[in-house]
C-alpha cells in the first residue's frame, strides 16, 4: 500500500490546460443546442453525430492524436479539461467518445502505417465512430473466456461469433473487438487478439437492445462468416489481452467515472436555491462537493501518471470504484430528499431527470468492469491474491 | 531529509509504550523534548527566526508522519502556533476553534485537543486570534480520558491576549488542515496493520486475506485511505501563507468521513485481538476517532461547504475547481 500511495502524490492541471477551459466554455455556449436536463443527463451516452462533427471542425475530436493525422496533438491534461467541460454540461458526446478516448490512441500505439493513415484522419473528422466489442453472452466479468473466433484463411481472417452489451454499436461504423485467434477457451488470456471490424461487412448483424429506461444505448452484434482482410488485425496476434488492459487505465480513471450524474445534481442545487428551505440540505450538498473535489484531484493525479507513459491500472480501478459509488449516491440522496414538491417547473424537470438517472445508475458500476471485479484487482495490487 | 529524521525520532520516542504512558497522564517529556531539541517545532518559522522556513507543501508529509505514530501531544498545533506567533512562549501550545464568552466574564474553549496538557492556547474567536495562558485555567477532561481532550475555562479576562484582530479564519483553516494530515497518516498506519493481519492470520488453512469477502473490504478501505490522502494534501498546496479555507474544509470533511470506515474495517479484520488493551490497534483507532471530531467532524464542515455552494450561484462543477 505504501508504494501504491507513494506513487499517487497530488498533481495539478498545468496552466496551458486551464487556458483551454475558457475556450471550451465559449465554444459550448455557441455550439450546444439548449436541451432539457433529462436529455442532457444522458451524458456520454447521448448520441448526436452533428454535434460531434461541430466539435471535430473546432479540432477537438482525436485531440491527443498527432497533427499529421488531423489530430490536435494536445496533452492528456488539455484533453482532461475538454472532457470535463463537455460532461459538466451534459453535451451529447457519445458518437465520437470511444474513438477519441480509446480507439484512436490504440490504433496510434499498436496499429500499422496503413491502419493509422486510414482510420486516424477519419476519427479526427468525426466520420468514423467506434464501439468496443468485449462482452459476450457467456463472457461478462470473465472476459478471458470469449468465444468469438477469427480463423486465418487465404483472404485474411474469417470471423464467427457474437458480442453483446456493446454501447452504440448500431450507430458506429467500426468495432474493435477482443476475439480468440488461436488456442482454446482453456488457454484463457493467451491466444486473444484485437481486430478492427467494419460493421458494414456481409455477415454482420447489429440488433439494438432496449434498456429499462426506454433508450436503446447498447446492442448485440452477430458475426456469421465475416471475411476480414489481413489488415483487420490490430497490434500483435495473441497480445489482445495486454493491449486491452493498457486501454483500461484510460477508460477507468477519467472524468466520465465522476460526472455521470452531474446534470441531475446541478439541477437539484438550482431547485434548492429557489426554495426557502433549500438550506436544510446544505450538509448533503457539502458532502457531495467534498467527494467531487477529491475524486477530481485523484483523477487528475492518475492523468499525470498516464501522461508520463505509465499504466496505473490498480489506481484507475480504485478511482472508478469510488467514482461510480459517488455517481450512484447522487440519485439515491436526491430521491431520499424529495416528496414535498412546490410544483415549480424546475421541480418537474428534476423529477424527469431523476427518473432517468435512477434507472440508468446501476449500469455505472457494471460498464468498464464491475465493482466486484475492480475490488478483486485492487486486492491483487495489494498482494492479497 | 526532515522526513527521514522525524520518522527515526518518532520510531525511537513515540513507541506504543510511550504513547500508553502519555494516555495514562504521564507528562511525556521524553518525546516532547526530543521533538523540541531536534528543532521540529520551528519547521514553519523563517530561517531568520531560527526555523526551517518550510512551505506548506513541504510540511504536509511531516504532519502525515506525525499522524502515523498517533501521539496525542499537540506537536502539529505547536508547529503552526510558533509559525504564526513569533513570540509564542516555549512549551506545548494547542489550537482551539470553539470559544464561548460566559456572561460573568472570562472565556471557555470547548473540545480542545491536548487541552489536558497544553501550556498555551491559540484560539480563534470569530476572526480574532487570542493567545491564552493555561497557568490558571480550569481543565475539564471530556470524552475518553486517554485522548487528553478538555474543555478549558478562564474565570477572568486577565489571561486573554489578543494577538490579531484578523487571522482567525486562517487559524481555523490551519486547524482543519493539520488534523486532516494527521488523520491521513494515521489511516495509512491503520491500513498497513489491517493488511498485515490479512497476510499473517490463518483460518481454514489459509491467510484470511485470501478470502474474497475480506479482499472486498480491504479494497474499499484502500480507496478511502487514498481519497483521504489526496484530500488532505490538497489543503497544503496553492503557495499561500495558510491553507485555503475551502480546500481545508474539504480535507477535514473527507478525511473525517474516511476515518470512521477505516477504523471500523480495521477492527473487523482483526477480530477479537484488536479489541484488547494490549494490542496496538486500539491506540491508533482511538486517535482516528479523536481527530475525526477535532475542530469539527464531517457534518460540521459539510454544512459550511454546502451553504457556500448554495450561496455561490456557481455550478458545482465550477465550484470544486477551486479545491
Amino acid at each position: 500500500m505504501s508504494s501504491l500511495l507513494g506513487q499517487l502524490r497530488l498533481a495539478e492541471l498545468p496552466p496551458q490546460a486551464e487556458v483551454m477551459r475558457a475556450q471550451v466554455k465559449m465554444f459550448l455556449a455557441e455550439a450546444l443546442e439548449p436541451a432539457p436536463a433529462h436529455v442532457r443527463a444522458r451524458s456520454w451516452m447521448g448520441f448526436d453525430a452533428a454535434f460531434s462533427r461541430r466539435l471535430a471542425q473546432r479540432g477537438w475530436v482525436g485531440v491527443t492524436l498527432p497533427t499529421q493525422y488531423g489530430g490536435a496533438n494536445l496533452d492528456a491534461f488539455s484533453r482532461y479539461v475538454l472532457v470535463e467541460e463537455l460532461l459538466a454540461v451534459g453535451a451529447p458526446v457519445a458518437a465520437h467518445w470511444i474513438a477519441d478516448r480509446q480507439s484512436g490512441p490504440l490504433i496510434l500505439k499498436f496499429g500499422n502505417d496503413a491502419q493509422k493513415a486510414f482510420f486516424l484522419p477519419r476519427i479526427c473528422r468525426a466520420e468514423a465512430f467506434f464501439c468496443i466489442g468485449m462482452s459476450e453472452p457467456n463472457a461478462g466479468s470473465d472476459l478471458a473466456s470469449v468465444g468469438t473466433r477469427a480463423r486465418r484463411n487465404d483472404a485474411g481472417w474469417l470471423l464467427n461469433g457474437q458480442k453483446i452489451w456493446t454501447t452504440n454499436a448500431h450507430h458506429c461504423q467500426y468495432m474493435i473487438a477482443l476475439v480468440r485467434s488461436s488456442g482454446e477457451k482453456e488457454d484463457r488470456q493467451a491466444g486473444l487478439s484485437q481486430f478492427i471490424i467494419d460493421l458494414s461487412l456481409p455477415g454482420v448483424t447489429v440488433r439494438p437492445i432496449r434498456d429499462l429506461s426506454g433508450d436503446a444505448h447498447f446492442s448485440e452484434v452477430f458475426f456469421d462468416n465475416v471475411q476480414l482482410d489481413p489488415n483487420a488485425l490490430v497490434g500483435t496476434e495473441g497480445s489482445g489481452w495486454s493491449q486491452v488492459n493498457a486501454e483500461l487505465a484510460f477508460e477507468r480513471s477519467g472524468p466520465e467515472r465522476i460526472y455521470s450524474s452531474i446534470v441531475l445534481l446541478e439541477l437539484w442545487i438550482r431547485v434548492l436555491r429557489e426554495r426557502a428551505d433549500g438550506g436544510s440540505h446544505a450538509a448533503t450538498i457539502g458532502r457531495l462537493a467534498a467527494h467531487l473535489a477529491t475524486l477530481r484531484n485523484m483523477s487528475i493525479t492518475v492523468t499525470a501518471r498516464l501522461a508520463k507513459g505509465e499504466s496505473p491500472v490498480v489506481e484507475s480501478a480504485l478511482i472508478k470504484d469510488l467514482g461510480t459509488e459517488f455517481e450512484q449516491a447522487i440519485p439515491q440522496l436526491i430521491e431520499s430528499g424529495l416528496g414535498d414538491a412546490s410544483g415549480s417547473a424546475l421541480e418537474g424537470e428534476l423529477a424527469a431527470t431523476l427518473a432517468y438517472v435512477t434507472q440508468i445508475a446501476p449500469s455505472y458500476s457494471l460498464r468498464g468492469g464491475t465493482r466486484e471485479i475492480l475490488r478483486g484487482m485492487i486486492a491483487r495490487g495489494l498482494g492479497l491474491r | 531529509m526532515f522526513l527521514e529524521a522525524l520518522d527515526t525520532l518518532l520510531a525511537d520516542h513515540a513507541t506504543s509504550a510511550a504513547i500508553r504512558r502519555l494516555e495514562a497522564g504521564e507528562p511525556g517529556a521524553g518525546l516532547w523534548n526530543a521533538i523540541a531539541q531536534a528543532g521540529f517545532l520551528d519547521l514553519l518559522r523563517s530561517e531568520e527566526q531560527g526555523g526551517a522556513g518550510l512551505a506548506l507543501t513541504e510540511l504536509f508529509p511531516l504532519l502525515e508522519c506525525l499522524g502515523r505514530y498517533g501521539a496525542p501531544l499537540p506537536i502539529a498545533q505547536t508547529i503552526v502556533a510558533r509559525g504564526l506567533v513569533p513570540d509564542l512562549p516555549d512549551g506545548m501550545a494547542t489550537i482551539a476553534t470553539q470559544c464561548q464568552r460566559p456572561a460573568g466574564g472570562g472565556l471557555r474553549c470547548l473540545q480542545v485537543p491536548a487541552g489536558a496538557v497544553a501550556g498555551h492556547v491559540l484560539a480563534c474567536d470569530g476572526d480574532r486570534v487570542l493567545l491564552l495562558d493555561c497557568a490558571n485555567v480550569h481543565r475539564d477532561p471530556v470524552g475518553d480520558q486517554r485522548s487528553l481532550v478538555a474543555h478549558l475555562a478562564w474565570a477572568t479576562d486577565t489571561a486573554i491576549v489578543v494577538v490579531g484582530d484578523t487571522g482567525g479564519r486562517q487559524l481555523l483553516a490551519y486547524a482543519a488542515a493539520l488534523t486532516s494530515a494527521l488523520l491521513s497518516g494515521a489511516m495509512q498506519r491503520t491500513f498497513e496493520m489491517a493488511l498485515a493481519q490479512c497476510n499473517n492470520r490463518v483460518q481454514f488453512g489459509k491467510s484470511i486475506g485470501k478470502f474474497q469477502a475480506v479482499q472486498q473490504q480491504i479494497s474499499l478501505m484502500a480507496e478511502h485511505v487514498l481519497a483521504a490522502a489526496i484530500a488532505a494534501e490538497s489543503a497544503f498546496r496553492g503557495g499561500g501563507p495558510a491553507p485555503a479555507p475551502l480546500a481545508a474544509a474539504v480535507a477535514k470533511s473527507r478525511t473525517s468521513e474516511a476515518a470512521g470506515l477505516v477504523a471500523a474495517t480495521a477492527h473487523a479484520v482483526h477480530g477479537a485481538i484488536g479489541m484488547t488493551d494490549e494490542f496496538d490497534l486500539g491506540l491508533i483507532t482511538r486517535r482516528l476517532h479523536d481527530w475525526r471530531m477535532a475542530y469539527g467532524a464531517e457534518q460540521v464542515w459539510n454544512q459550511q461547504i454546502g451553504l457556500q455552494v448554495l450561496d455561490s450561484g456557481q455550478t458545482l462543477a465550477d465550484f470544486v475547481q477551486a479545491v
